[in-house]
């Protein structure tokens, strides 16, 4: 235990964290937009594992990590058209549907992987900042700044773009006039329409921002991990579900509870890796995330309220 | 008339996920034409097929007559991987413990665990449902997580294989003793106990659901739980038993998933689907596609299964990967719920337990 608790090891497990909260804070704001507005997208697995796939795809293909982010996002965003057309105006069973978009997304990236891909191939890492082309030298510098050198400036681009979005999203709930839509239309759809809200129109925009970026968070995980595989978000995206109710819909503490996720996966694998816990007490470890989770909700189930009209379908009669 | 349109649908929604599989297998270099009858002579090209079809479907039937309990008491649950696993550990530790059992004694002792582990994962939701207004869908998933860890941490350690310690350490339990093996109906082939006993349990599950006073509370529940609460029915307990029915079904598919293999083992490959090939989402398939009723499950378990062992027939054949079936059942779901009448019927019996549960 010793070996864990030296400034070096702690910092490097704490940066470590930041990086694996990444893909859950990613996909569990763009979650959150979409139940404030009253839709419960549970196919973020599903979108992750093709937005995924797809960012690796293209990266394995093009080199470039530009082209392989966009088309993670284009892959969320495809899929979010065909949630939202059969759940906003179809008027589809959330979560039910929700669960055919995570089987689509988890059988088409394993179809699409085996044949074009076949036995997993690494592709190049995302660049941290001292690695960038062109600006990297300004931030060489500032890694070995002690202490908290590496925890502020070790990261890839996508890590700052993600915290960045915490309080962009806040933002654009609380100040815009699309976030009092989205907000009007998850609470009051009835009201809302009333004033001459578009229920539908604000919902599809609210669930297109989501899936964009539950396709952003999976095109994230392969391309931090660099590598793609069967399953490769193995429930992340499940929980990243369960991380807006955690949350408590406000995206300063689902940015709390994608750290706390990073952190204790960060933590059990330093530990293993440190042999400090064998790989029995790693599995049990593992199962934290989601045994946290079921106590979180079970202690703020009855205290907080969540969106009234979430998981309602609106229909105009 | 409405009795046609009832098979309507599912039928449509099939029919859209065969044009998306051809345009798949088309894009993929192959002849759909072609593809169509690998699976076809993959699902039922000799006896032996049809036999593998109908094992490959029993999981999907007593998780998806486990799910229409669910579903028409308002719960919806996720957590049929969760249960699956469950009961296939706490049978297969049984059956571990006390190997010398002869069989007459150890099916049913293997098959009473099945149930209860898979009983106890479905009611914890319930519990956390009915007492502290957990969202069943969330709490589901989380368990189902839970239960893959903990698998992955019972077969690298206290069930590991012995003689897989010093050696390559693959996570899996040893051979069970021949005592625990489901016996095989016809010689030679791979059609086991299971299969009929998961046909038994569909039928069960109909007659609780229709027949008894049980199944009409837990229908009532579903229906407005407001008016079966005036009427003096307990909610909370029927939301309980609605789960933990649901999950012993999926406990039970556990069992034969372990007790009804070749290899006569419980293994894992550190996920989920490497045991039970997804048979807790393809249950909810089954199940929706037989418009949740218990009887229709079975054919519609029938068909999956057929779907399932087509696609391994159009992967040798053809060299199309069967990821395309779970593909295809994603598909299917989408199709399902957007249609007409079992959107209204949802709407109607699972807008309740949705809303407000936070």
């Amino acid at each position: 235990m010793s070996q864990f608790f030296t400034v070096s090891v702690l910092l490097a497990t704490l940066a470590t964290a930041i990086r694996f909260a990444v893909p859950y804070l990613l996909a569990a704001l763009g979650e959150t937009i979409g139940q404030r507005s009253g839709v419960l997208n549970l196919g973020v697995d599903g979108i992750m594992l093709l937005g995924g796939f797809g960012a690796y795809y293209t990266v394995l293909e093009t080199q470039s990590h530009l082209a392989g982010i966009g088309v993670g996002i284009a892959v969320g965003l495809f899929m979010g058209i065909v949630y939202a057309y059969v759940t906003v105006f179809l008027h589809a069973e959330q979560g039910i549907s929700g669960i055919g978009i995570f089987l689509f997304g988890l059988g088409f990236s394993d179809l699409l992987f085996q044949e074009l891909v076949g036995t997993p191939k690494p592709i190049k890492p995302l660049p941290t900042l001292d690695k960038l082309p062109g600006v990297g030298g300004i931030f060489e510098p500032l890694i070995d700044i002690p202490v908290v050198g590496e925890l502020l400036f070790d990261h890839n681009l996508l890590t700052y773009f993600a915290l960045l979005l915490v309080p962009f999203v806040t933002w654009l709930l609380m100040k815009t006039t699309f976030g009092m839509n989205v907000r009007a239309v998850g609470e009051n759809p009835q009201a809302a329409d009333s004033l001459g809200v578009s229920v539908a129109k604000t919902r599809f925009i609210a669930i297109l921002i989501g899936s964009s970026l539950a396709g952003l968070a999976g095109a994230t995980l392969s391309l931090q991990l660099a590598i793609f595989q069967h399953n490769l978000t193995n429930g992340l995206g499940f929980i990243a579900v369960a991380l807006v109710y955690f949350g408590a819909w406000q995206p300063r503490w689902v940015l709390a509870g994608a750290l706390l996720y990073g952190l204790v996966t960060a933590t059990r694998i330093r530990w293993q890796s440190l042999d400090i816990i064998p790989q029995s007490a790693s599995d049990i470890a593992a199962m934290a995330p989601a045994i946290i989770t079921i106590l979180a909700l079970v202690l703020l189930a009855s205290r907080v309220r969540g969106p009234a009209a979430l998981t309602k379908p609106f229909s105009r009669h | 008339m409405k009795r046609l349109t009832a098979g309507f649908v599912p039928l449509a929604a099939a029919l859209l996920a065969f044009v998306f599989g051809a345009i798949m297998i088309l894009a993929l270099g192959a002849n759909p034409v072609d593809g169509l009858a690998a699976m076809i002579d993959g699902a039922f090209g000799t006896s032996d097929r049809v036999a593998a079809t109908a094992v490959r479907a029993t999981p999907l039937l007593l998780v998806g007559a486990g799910i229409t309990i669910a579903f028409r008491a308002s719960v919806i649950n996720i957590g049929g991987e969760g249960q699956i696993i469950a009961g296939a550990l706490l049978s297969t530790a049984v059956a571990l413990w006390i190997p010398g059992t002869p069989k007459i004694l150890l099916i049913p002792i293997v098959i009473l665990a099945g149930l209860i582990g898979g009983g106890i994962w479905g009611a914890i939701p319930g519990v956390l449902k009915a007492y502290a207004s957990v969202n069943e869908i969330l709490s589901t998933i989380m368990l189902n997580i839970v239960a893959i860890q903990l698998m992955n941490y019972l077969l690298r350690g206290p069930m590991i294989d012995p003689v897989e310690v010093g050696t390559s350490r693959i996570p899996q339990t040893q051979r069970l003793t021949d005592n625990a093996a489901f016996p095989t109906l016809i010689e030679g082939s791979r059609l086991h106990l299971g299969v009929p006993i998961a046909v038994i349990a569909a039928i069960i599950v109909y007659i609780i659901l229709f027949r008894t006073p049980l199944g009409f509370r837990l229908r009532a529940v579903g229906h407005n739980p407001d008016a079966a609460r005036a009427a003096g029915i307990s909610v909370e307990r029927n939301i309980v038993s609605a789960l933990g029915l649901s999950g012993a079904l999926s406990g039970l598919a556990g069992v034969i998933l372990v007790f009804g293999s070749e290899s006569l083992r419980l293994v894992t490959d550190g996920g989920s689907a490497g045991f039970t090939g997804s048979a807790g989402f393809n249950g909810i398939v089954a199940a929706l596609f037989g418009g949740l009723h218990p009887l229709w499950t079975i054919p519609s378990s029938f068909l999956f299964g057929s779907l399932l062992t087509g696609a391994t027939e159009l992967q040798r054949e053809l060299q199309i990967p069967n990821a395309l079936a779970i593909a295809l059942n994603g598909l299917i779901v989408l199709f399902v719920v957007s249609s007409d009448k079992v959107r209204t019927f949802l709407n109607e019996r699972l807008d309740r337990s949705l809303k407000g549960d936070s």
